[in-house]
């Protein structure tokens, strides 16, 4: 094979720390190179057309670039020389930027590495072959995890754009966060009556169908063939003829259920609708608080329903559905405050959360909108609001800023003082962030039009004096003390990976991060997507959002699965499994050991043989690794193209 | 090229793709600096890396294999972790049969966010190399059938 091979000064990023030159001289004398050269950026345009012209000047049967990580341009130059005539895997990348330049300064020791790359990926190279993608068929229907708002963005837009959705949500109503919100910021507009009727349109929708209080079970299949099986979990409920009517919440007699929806702020009934703007507007029982299902005894919901849909013996249920991507929006949950033994610690009933203090103030919510202290129900005076409650804290593993607190907290004092004009509202702070479209002008209104005080301090205590709270911390701009006598405390607290995340991202195959976000395919350039084909995020999942932010991203999931659609076939990755049927004994060790099921047994002239379904292959390469025959190789990555590159490596 | 006059020990690195390669790329942006002896060989899975992998790679004069993959869990293909921590595990306690200690290879779990910490994966094992100095090597007249031999036991 004649190998050509294109060192990259990427500008000085490699230059500046790597001997591009020598690197490139160095090449020249390895086996099969028969022309190298070092280029400014190789991939613009005139460098991408210099492997172009080297390729037919040259007759090259195969390129290598030594520039950046194949995670980066593997795909341009691919690209490339399949413009050239050649096979798009007659190609390797040596990575000496993210692997050489960037982390060390030893300009010998790095053009040294530099060349070991270069002459691991010619070893490589000389040992690939041509391969070749198959199209496939796809299902062009998409799951969508997570009905808040990000979820429902995803969703509408996909069922606009005309694919059959899938919506699966944990919760008995889809609305997310959002729904619980009185208002949002910088508006000030009412959060119901924003979200509401896109609610509506994702239940009226016909290219939508719903699952609620539902959860992922399981995921099998691949980009463009997902099968998916969903838990219906048991509502108790028939919801097919159930109305929403409410008379089984009236009158059933179990009154201490926890309120889920809000927060725990007061009790609900076992059996319940969580809000009257519920989507699915349905009753479902919480068995833990039902007295006919604890006791045997009760069953008033079953006599007064009007179309008899209660079944206390209603199990889970499962379903099967058939999608070709799926796009996760699976949001955030609020970080467990009660580790601060300063706030309390949870011993104190009048420090609450924002969350909290939003079903507070919401006209639907527990009080009916008014601000009661949870303690004595009276209407404090004196509200602290304190922020960075679980976020920008090392102590607590929360080093990351939650982004959407601070401007929570200045609508919380502005929406104070509306309800209470008497009151008085303090907010200790770290820093305002207030970054976005009329973010900052409206903490500043807090603040100038609604008389807020903003102390610049952390709180280190708070303690109850009769029955108020003593709220002791440090004005760091005065260089003083500071104690604020509080009828109510309200604790900014920050986001964090919502419940189970880790666990759907096992069954997505995603990756997360150390807090539990999930990882996008690039921090800067593919926001949404994840490293799986076909998998793709939206909102709170993937890191602190705010509303808009997350109705952004729920659009541009939609886009991309829309464009993902737009083909009728997609190509499959060629970097598959292949068996050696000379070799192959039969043993069936790699059935055993595929995690997709992805290899079956065949029978060839009478005797038992693997074979590997090209489709459902997703070139992991574990088979190749347990196959004691060797019969069975990962294209590609084979064991001699492997064993080349540690050949080349280990020469002295 | 001969490694720097005795500067650098050749260490061999064993990736897979999804996360600790990833990671190495993430520390390589955050310009995390690490030693330079290291050469990373990107494979799909660490289920994907034959531990015979890491003895050829010792037979041929490397002083130290690293394999890092996806933390337990969160594979991208689900399982392949699995496969290789029991693989590698067993394979290290034979190291010492074959004449090396086996603090010469050590397998960790690096994801693509960790940066940081595949500096301080690379610099700590770096070090632990270092310490042992270069691996005893098959040299001299017979250095050819002996590493026949053994390539014929494994």
């Amino acid at each position: 094979m004649k190998i050509g091979v294109f060192v990259c000064h990427c500008g000085s990023n490699i230059e500046a720390t790597v001997d591009t030159a020598a690197v490139a001289a160095a090449s020249r004398e390895f086996p099969d190179v028969v022309f190298a050269t070092d280029t400014m950026y190789t991939c613009s345009e005139p460098g991408q057309d210099e492997i172009v012209a080297a390729i037919k000047e040259h007759n090259l049967g195969g390129v290598v670039v030594a520039s950046c990580t194949p995670r980066m341009h593997e795909q341009t130059f691919r690209r490339t020389v399949e413009r050239a005539g050649l096979n798009r895997y007659l190609f390797e990348m040596a990575n000496i930027r993210e692997h050489v330049s960037w982390i060390g300064k030893d300009r010998e020791s790095n053009t040294n590495k530099s060349v070991d790359l270069v002459r691991m990926a010619t070893e490589k190279l000389m040992r690939n072959r041509p391969l070749y993608s198959k199209k496939f068929d796809i299902n062009k229907r998409v799951l969508v995890i997570g009905g808040g708002v990000a979820g429902i963005q995803a969703a509408l837009d996909c069922a606009d754009g005309g694919l059959e959705v899938v919506m699966v949500e944990k919760a008995p109503t889809i609305g997310g966060k959002m729904a619980k919100l009185d208002k949002t910021f910088p508006t000030v507009d009412c959060s119901s009556c924003i979200l509401g009727p896109r609610m509506v349109d994702v239940a009226q929708h016909p290219n939508i169908t719903l699952y609620a209080y539902s959860e992922i079970e399981e995921i099998n299949g691949y980009v463009g063939n997902f099968e998916i099986k969903v838990k219906k979990k048991a509502t108790y409920v028939d919801w097919d003829s159930c109305t929403g009517c409410g008379i089984c919440m009236e009158k059933c007699p179990s009154k201490k259920a926890t309120d889920t929806f809000n927060e725990g702020i007061g009790k609900t009934t076992a059996i319940n609708i969580p809000f009257p703007q519920a989507i699915p507007k349905k009753a479902k029982i919480d068995p833990d608080f039902c007295t006919k299902i604890q006791k045997g005894k009760c069953g008033v919901c079953a006599k007064l329903c009007p179309s008899g849909c209660i079944n206390y013996e209603m199990q889970d249920e499962f379903v099967t559905e058939k999608v070709g991507a799926i796009v996760t929006a699976t949001g955030f949950d609020l970080f467990d405050w009660s580790i601060y033994g300063e706030y309390g610690a949870g011993r104190y009933p009048d420090v609450i959360t924002s969350l909290q203090y939003e079903r507070m103030l919401s006209a639907s919510g527990p009080t009916g909108g008014h601000i009661k202290r949870p303690s004595d129900g009276k209407e404090p005076k004196n509200v602290v609001f304190i922020q960075c409650v679980g976020s920008r804290d090392k102590s607590v593993g929360r080093p990351y800023c939650s982004g959407f607190c601070c401007m929570y907290t200045a609508k919380q004092a502005i929406l104070t003082k509306d309800h209470l004009p008497d009151s008085q509202s303090y907010v200790f702070y770290m820093d305002i962030r207030a970054i976005g479209k009329l973010y900052d002008e409206f903490t500043r209104r807090a603040m100038e039009e609604y008389d807020t005080k903003y102390i610049r301090g952390r709180v280190s205590m708070i303690y109850p004096q009769g029955d108020r709270l003593l709220v002791r911390g440090a004005d760091t701009l005065m260089g003083a003390q500071v104690e604020v006598d509080a009828d109510l405390v309200v604790l900014a607290v920050g986001a964090e990976a919502a419940a189970g995340a880790g666990e759907l991202a096992e069954k997505l195959r995603i990756s997360y991060d150390s807090y539990g976000f999930y990882m996008e395919g690039h921090p800067k350039l593919k926001p949404v997507e994840t490293n799986t084909a076909g998998v793709y995020l939206a909102g709170a999942c993937q890191g602190p959002k705010d509303i808009p932010s997350s109705v952004g991203q729920g659009s541009a999931a939609a886009a991309k699965v829309l464009g993902l659609f737009s083909k009728d076939q997609l190509e499959s990755d060629p970097q598959v499994s292949v068996v050696d049927i000379k070799r192959c004994i039969g043993c069936g060790k790699c059935i055993q050991t595929c995690p997709f099921g992805a290899i079956k047994e065949m029978e060839f002239r009478g005797m038992a043989k693997a074979d590997v379904i090209e489709t459902i292959c997703q070139g992991c390469g574990i088979c190749t690794s347990t196959c004691p025959q060797g019969a069975v190789q990962l294209q590609h990555f084979t064991d001699n193209q492997i064993l080349s590159e540690v050949n080349a490596l280990c020469r002295f | 090229m001969p490694v720097l006059k005795g500067k650098e020990l050749r260490i061999v690195g064993f990736l897979c793709n999804w996360c600790s390669y990833g990671g190495a790329d993430t520390a390589g942006v955050g310009r995390f600096n690490q030693p330079t002896d290291l050469r990373i060989i990107r494979v799909p899975c660490s289920g994907r890396i034959d531990p015979l992998f890491v003895v050829k790679a010792l037979m041929n004069g490397a002083d130290g294999v690293l394999v890092s993959g996806c933390h337990p869990r969160d594979c991208h293909y689900a399982e392949g972790n699995f496969y290789a921590r029991r693989r590698l595990e067993i394979m290290q306690r034979f190291l010492p049969v074959l004449g090396y200690e086996a603090e010469r290879f050590e397998y960790t779990w690096v994801s693509a966010s960790e940066g940081q910490r595949w500096q301080q994966v690379v610099a700590s094992f770096t070090d632990q190399i270092h310490k042992l100095g270069p691996a005893p090597k098959i040299i001299g007249p017979q250095a050819a059938d002996t590493l026949n031999q053994m390539a014929a036991a494994l």
